[in-house]
């Protein structure tokens, strides 16, 4: 009997986030706390002949000024390329380089604006291929002169090449020639924001034995307690990384940066507590952004609409510095043709440095930006195959025995059934053959049909825990190092606690707060990977509750420990289940009648480490990333106004095989999220540029995020074809619903206005400029 | 004539308390409520006027607060979340409807939610909701929860 | 956050404005005039402008007037746009001030900021230039009334420390057919690429822009190529485009080709909506 997985538990924040009592970092009480803010770079690319910070070290109540000189560290979780402030050269507008720590916030800004820096501007280089062009000046002089901190990386030496990853099956040459169709793209997309509704922020202060306490929003308070040990030398103990509710990360908050710079800011002022907090423009101009792609698709089909080979090209834009961009030029190797069954393929993915805000994880982990481009060409074939593109995707659907880019053999259990996604989809969105309909005069309704797959990247060795206590009535406490910044994780896990106990979900308390003094270590609150990872750690100490709880019922009643039952709050003998104790009599150990003590407090424990995972060949890219893959399909539906070339979006709608339904309604809402991000993003959002590198001012004025009113229908349909070795049967989830989104927006688009729309994002003005072709 | 030059003390009516606060005329009044009365549900997000995040009710309509003094307050009733008490339908409402995930945009859509339940008693028509809600920004969400949260504060009364 | 300070003055009459903005004019300070507050805090934060005073005039009753009064609707000009549209006195006031920014702003933006704003729009202008609105200026020299199309060209052309007092819209315009459309560049709540706004008096059709040049304003030639009977829509949008008053605006929203692409369009709406008496 299913007592709490499968239903619709109520959200364990709800009414802290209705009655404004959840509390973000920023949240926190400030008196006595000193504030720190920054300066940054007016230059894409620039050498800093001098900074006179004399003026705002002359305002009354400031305590500090820093720049690059204070701070020798390197900082990067893959590769040490980036400074905390920058040293000699800037690489991006917007780049930090001085921090003011003062009295207060006004105070603090005050002497901000009085820093004056010269720079001699560089040449700036803006987009991928012009950073790999022959002659263009380097971003980083030595980029192989930098600490890799994991052997995966491949920087290139002379070049603004930071890493490249390759995918080598079959034989494309052969391949190719026997294919009927070709087609041939290139694709452009531009960087964009993750904008979460809370800014980034950090506080910190040191104790004057040397301890460090931050609070912040953070997706991964554990990569900021191993960042700044091993920069700053800092034993790890001594530093506790608090993390309260996060308004928002999706991806945007795992890189480590304003972290290091509040610690900087506190070190500079004996240990005070500082809080560096950053306005929204620098939110979007100095902290990382997402990804920028281009890419050069060809792939080939044969006579009976079968895909034969592809040979793709993937230049990921990672700004300035690198984050975890390698990693994520790394995940589109291992998924870049897409859930498809494709025998021959030749793929180069390769990391690139430009003058743009850097980059890191965003939701899809570069998975949204490579899924638009071979998604799009999927349905170029099929236009020119005259194949129905959903029916042409079936037929190419990966499937068990298939290999993927990486050549893992596929198993339903890894991957899932996506013929069964691409069918109940037909259902959902009503799919009717992806031509455009015409509804009146200039007016037509299409829908695009697009695929998603995604595994997960992260280090070989991740690993996660959870710990459970129990309260007087019986109710357990479940404290995990999981991050609830609005995926819901917590509740998850203790919908998968509670059904282990065989109990309500509301019998189970979440610790909401991560303290990495209290909590067992859980990777990054990222990667889809919290009811996966987080889950298996859950269960495991379920299990250790268990067996102590059996331990403790078969001692009062005189019985082998295997004969005791645990269910509905009460542990009894399977002999005599009337006969039974309820949790809170035994939960602490267990009092007889006459005073004895029996048994023991029960305390549960439960670790988990990731296996199995590999690094990539770096010729073929054999090797296997992530414990498993979710895949899903999507479909989009618009209304086209063809004079004017505006559209409305009239439903989404997403197929996805998630192993196990923890919770209806809050997957389907994450998934309508996802799907919500994914049209903003492929609809309206880019970073504009100007020629010397400086972005548009960047704030949500100009900066378009989709309001209520533009927001389409949402469908969410669930497969579930169970991961054997998950809990449940569950498979990664959360971010998934953004993924295909901008592809199937695009390849409505391009069957409603019979244009090739192949860059980002898909505004009225893009379709306009885009020529009409007549065989779409 | 009021004339305030440097630190001044103001009385503030909040959530239906007076409240005497130390301020520069330069101050906003989000930030005063959040750093100096403690009243943190109202969130910054941009400062610009652009999310909503900091929405509060005046005189019963609803304010950007980043975009407001707090001197221009005085003599007026401001609003929070922390002043419905837990107890507005919109608020059950939003629990109910799922009407969020990561919760910074919440207490904004709360009291512009609550705004328009004061000034249109009765259920206004779909163009006017999604006016008046158009004011506010949720990256997390795809609003159709928030629409879902509308229509139950409506109904629960 | 606000990193500077200013004094704060909020004067009960237009004299005591005016009094003050002399005053600190006399010693070299910059005092603005603060209404709804929405650019100036904005700007004050960014570090565009950096006021010694501001000089807030919603406490002044002549400002805040919202009423017919002598065959005229007197808006007073710390009214705010959501007060405006709530009155429901004049219809394409209202259309106009239900799409400057979003609901919210409008219960703070004011008539009077909204004019006398940087930002380039100043969408209420449209229907008040079309109304033949008259404006009522207070300032240091005193007072005076005058046709808004003589102070208003591009921007508000006012005197040092003068300020906007209220405006007065002849009633005929009150319930004249209208018609008002903005075009943005893909999100609703935004900044137009075009804002067209029309009125009919004596059965001709009299049109304002925003948008679709660094400025908005009112063309009385481009009104009479679009009044054009006997010529078709396409070449009456021809010709009016071709008499815009300089070169297309052109920004990230928009380019400036895609703008006329735009500006085409919609003009070409209008008309055949007016042809279809949907007007
Ligand atoms: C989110 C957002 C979106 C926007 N979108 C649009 C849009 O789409 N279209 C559009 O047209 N505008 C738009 N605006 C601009 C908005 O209309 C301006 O912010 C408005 O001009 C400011 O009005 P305010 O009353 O807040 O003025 P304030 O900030 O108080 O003042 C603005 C300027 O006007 C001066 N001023 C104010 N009142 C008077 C007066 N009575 N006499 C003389 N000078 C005066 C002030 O000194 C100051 O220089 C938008 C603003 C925001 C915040
Ligand atoms: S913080 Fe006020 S509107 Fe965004
Ligand atoms: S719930 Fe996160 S922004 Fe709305």
């Amino acid at each position: 009997m299913n007592t709490a997985i499968g239903k619709s538990v109520r959200r364990k924040d709800a009414w802290d986030k209705v009655t404004g009592k959840a509390l973000y970092t920023d949240d926190f009480p400030i008196s006595g706390v000193l504030a720190a803010r920054l300066l940054t770079s007016t230059c894409a690319h620039a050498r800093i002949l001098h900074i006179d910070i004399s003026k705002a070290l002359g305002i009354k109540g400031v305590k500090a000024v820093l720049t690059g000189a204070d701070c020798p560290e390197l900082f990067g979780p893959l590769l040490q390329d980036r400074p905390a402030l920058a040293r000699d050269v800037v690489r991006y507008a917007g780049e930090p380089v001085a921090l003011v720590v003062a009295t207060d916030k006004p105070t603090a800004e005050r002497a901000v604006r009085l820093i004056k820096v010269d720079y001699e501007p560089l040449a700036v280089v803006l987009t991928p291929s012009q950073a790999m062009a022959e002659g263009t000046p380097l971003i980083h002089k030595q980029v192989n002169g930098y600490k890799k901190l994991l052997t995966d990386i491949y920087p290139e030496a002379g070049t603004n090449i930071a890493s490249r990853y390759r995918m080598q099956k079959g034989n494309t040459a052969e391949a190719f020639q026997r294919c009927k169709v070709l087609v041939e793209q290139r694709f452009f997309l531009p960087p964009s924001a993750h904008l979460a509704m809370e800014v980034r922020t950090a506080r910190a202060e040191i104790s004057s034995d040397g301890s460090v306490l931050i609070t912040a929003s953070s997706q991964s308070p554990y990569s900021v307690r191993k960042q700044l040990s091993e920069a700053f030398l800092i034993p790890a103990g001594k530093i506790q990384v608090r993390v309260p509710y996060v308004g928002g990360g999706f991806g945007g908050k795992a890189p480590v940066m304003l972290e290091v710079l509040a610690f900087l800011a506190s070190r500079s002022v004996g240990g005070k507590a500082v809080r560096l907090t950053i306005p929204r423009e620098q939110d979007m101009a100095s902290a990382p952004c997402r990804m920028g792609l281009e890419a050069d698709l060809k792939v080939g089909v044969d006579e009976n609409g079968l895909i034969q080979a592809a040979d793709l090209t993937y230049l990921l834009d990672c700004g300035a510095y690198t984050d975890i961009s390698p990693y994520m030029t790394k995940a589109i190797a291992m998924d870049c043709t897409g859930p498809y069954h494709i025998e021959n393929l030749s793929c180069d993915a390769i990391c690139v440095y430009t003058n743009h805000t850097y980059v890191t994880s965003f939701r899809g982990f570069s998975h949204e930006s490579f899924t638009f481009c071979i998604e799009r060409v999927l349905d170029m074939l099929a236009s020119k195959c005259s194949l129905d593109p959903l029916e042409f995707r079936i037929r190419n659907a990966i499937r068990p025995g298939s290999l993927t880019p990486s050549q893992v053999e596929c198993t339903a259990s890894l991957t899932g059934d996506l013929t069964k996604c691409l069918n109940n989809i037909k259902q959902l969105a009503q799919w009717n053959g992806g031509n455009a309909v015409p509804i009146k005069e200039n007016t037509v309704r299409a829908k695009g049909v697009a695929c998603f797959w995604k595994t997960e990247n992260p280090p070989t060795d991740a690993i996660s825990g959870a710990m459970i206590t129990f309260n007087p009535d019986g109710s357990m406490n479940l404290n995990t190092g999981v991050v609830e910044m609005g995926s819901n994780g917590q509740t998850h896990l203790a919908q998968i606690l509670a059904e282990k106990l065989q109990v309500d979900a509301d019998q189970v308390h979440v610790v909401t707060s991560v303290d990495t003094r209290t909590a067992p270590e859980h990777w990054k609150t990222v990667a889809s990977l919290t009811e996966y990872m987080a889950g298996l750690a859950v269960v495991r100490a379920a299990d250790d509750l268990l067996e102590q709880l059996r331990s403790n019922g078969s001692q009062v009643f005189g019985c082998p420990a295997d004969e005791i039952e645990v269910a509905n709050g009460r542990v009894f003998s399977k002999k005599n289940p009337e006969q039974f104790i309820a949790f809170k009599d035994i939960v602490q150990g267990y009092k007889s009648q006459q005073g004895e003590s029996i048994g023991e407090p029960v305390l549960g424990r439960g670790g988990f480490m990731l296996k199995g995972l590999s690094m990539l060949d770096p010729q073929t890219g054999q090797g296997k990333t992530g414990p498993e893959w979710t895949l899903g399909a999507q479909v989009v539906e618009v209304e086209a106004d063809l004079k004017a070339f505006s559209y409305r979006i009239l439903n989404a709608s997403t197929v996805i095989d998630v192993g196990k339904v923890i919770n209806p309604e809050s997957m389907r809402a994450m998934i309508a999220g996802g799907m919500a991000m994914g049209i903003s993003l492929s609809s309206r959002e880019a970073y504009i540029y100007d020629q010397d590198g400086i972005p548009r001012l960047p704030n949500l004025r100009t900066y378009k995020l989709m309001h209520i009113g533009q927001e389409p229908d949402y469908r969410v349909g669930f497969v579930e074809t169970p991961e054997d070795n998950s809990p449940y049967g569950l498979r990664s989830f959360a971010e998934h619903g953004v993924i295909g989104i901008p592809a199937a927006l695009g390849n409505a688009l391009a069957a409603a206005f019979g244009r090739q729309l192949v860059i980002l994002p898909l505004t009225p003005e893009t379709i306009w400029r885009t020529p009409s072709e007549e065989h779409v | 004539m009021v004339k305030y030059e440097g630190k001044v003390v103001i009385a503030l009516q909040v959530n239906g308390e007076a409240h005497e606060v130390a301020v520069r005329p330069s101050d906003l009044l989000l930030d005063v409520l959040r750093e100096q009365l403690g009243l943190t549900a109202a969130k910054p997000g941009c400062l610009n006027g652009d999310c909503g995040a900091c929405t509060i009710m005046l005189d019963g309509w609803p304010v950007k607060s980043c975009l407001m003094l707090a001197v221009e307050a005085e003599g007026h009733v401001v609003l929070t979340v922390e002043g419905l008490n837990g107890t507005a339908p919109i608020q059950k409402a939003f629990v109910d409807a799922d009407a969020f995930q990561c919760g910074y945009c919440t207490s904004g859509f709360l009291m512009v939610c609550h705004a328009l339940k004061t000034q249109n008693p009765l259920m206004p028509k779909e163009n006017i909701i999604e006016e008046w809600l158009q004011s506010n920004l949720c990256r997390c969400t795809g609003y159709q929860e928030i629409r879902r949260a509308v229509r139950l504060m409506y109904e629960s009364t | 956050m606000i990193p500077f300070n200013f004094i704060y003055y909020r004067p009960d009459s237009l004299q005591e404005a005016a009094d003050i903005y002399s005053t600190l004019q006399s010693k070299g300070q910059k005092a603005v005039y603060f209404a709804g507050g929405s650019e100036i805090i904005t700007m004050c934060r960014t570090g565009s402008i950096q006021p010694k005073a501001v000089i807030d005039i919603k406490n002044i009753p002549e400002c805040g007037l919202l009423s017919l009064y002598n065959q005229k609707l007197q808006i007073g000009s710390v009214c705010t746009l959501n007060q405006i549209s709530e009155s429901k006195l004049f219809p394409l006031m209202r259309l106009a001030c239900g799409r400057i920014a979003d609901h919210t702003n409008q219960c703070r933006i004011t008539l009077g900021g909204n004019l006398c704003g940087s930002i380039i729009y100043r969408e209420t202008s449209l229907p008040l230039l079309l109304a033949d609105a008259e404006i009522t200026l207070y300032g240091p020299e005193g007072e005076r009334t005058v046709p808004l199309r003589s102070v208003f060209y591009q921007c508000m052309q006012l005197k040092p420390g003068e300020m906007i007092v209220q405006v007065q819209i002849p009633v005929w315009a009150l319930s004249a057919r209208h018609y008002h459309i903005k075009k943005t560049a893909n999100e609703k709540i935004d900044y137009p690429l075009v804002s067209v706004a029309a009125i009919c008096k004596d059965s001709k059709l009299r049109l304002a822009f925003s948008g679709i040049c660094s400025y908005p304003f009112r063309s009385e030639q481009m009104e009479s190529a679009l009044n054009q009977q006997t010529k078709s829509f396409e070449e009456r949008v021809k010709q009016a485009a071709e008499l815009l008053p300089e070169p297309v605006y052109a920004d990230a929203e928009g380019s400036g080709e895609y703008r006329l692409f735009v500006f085409k369009n919609t003009l070409r709406q209008l008309l055949e909506d007016w042809d279809n008496g949907k007007i």
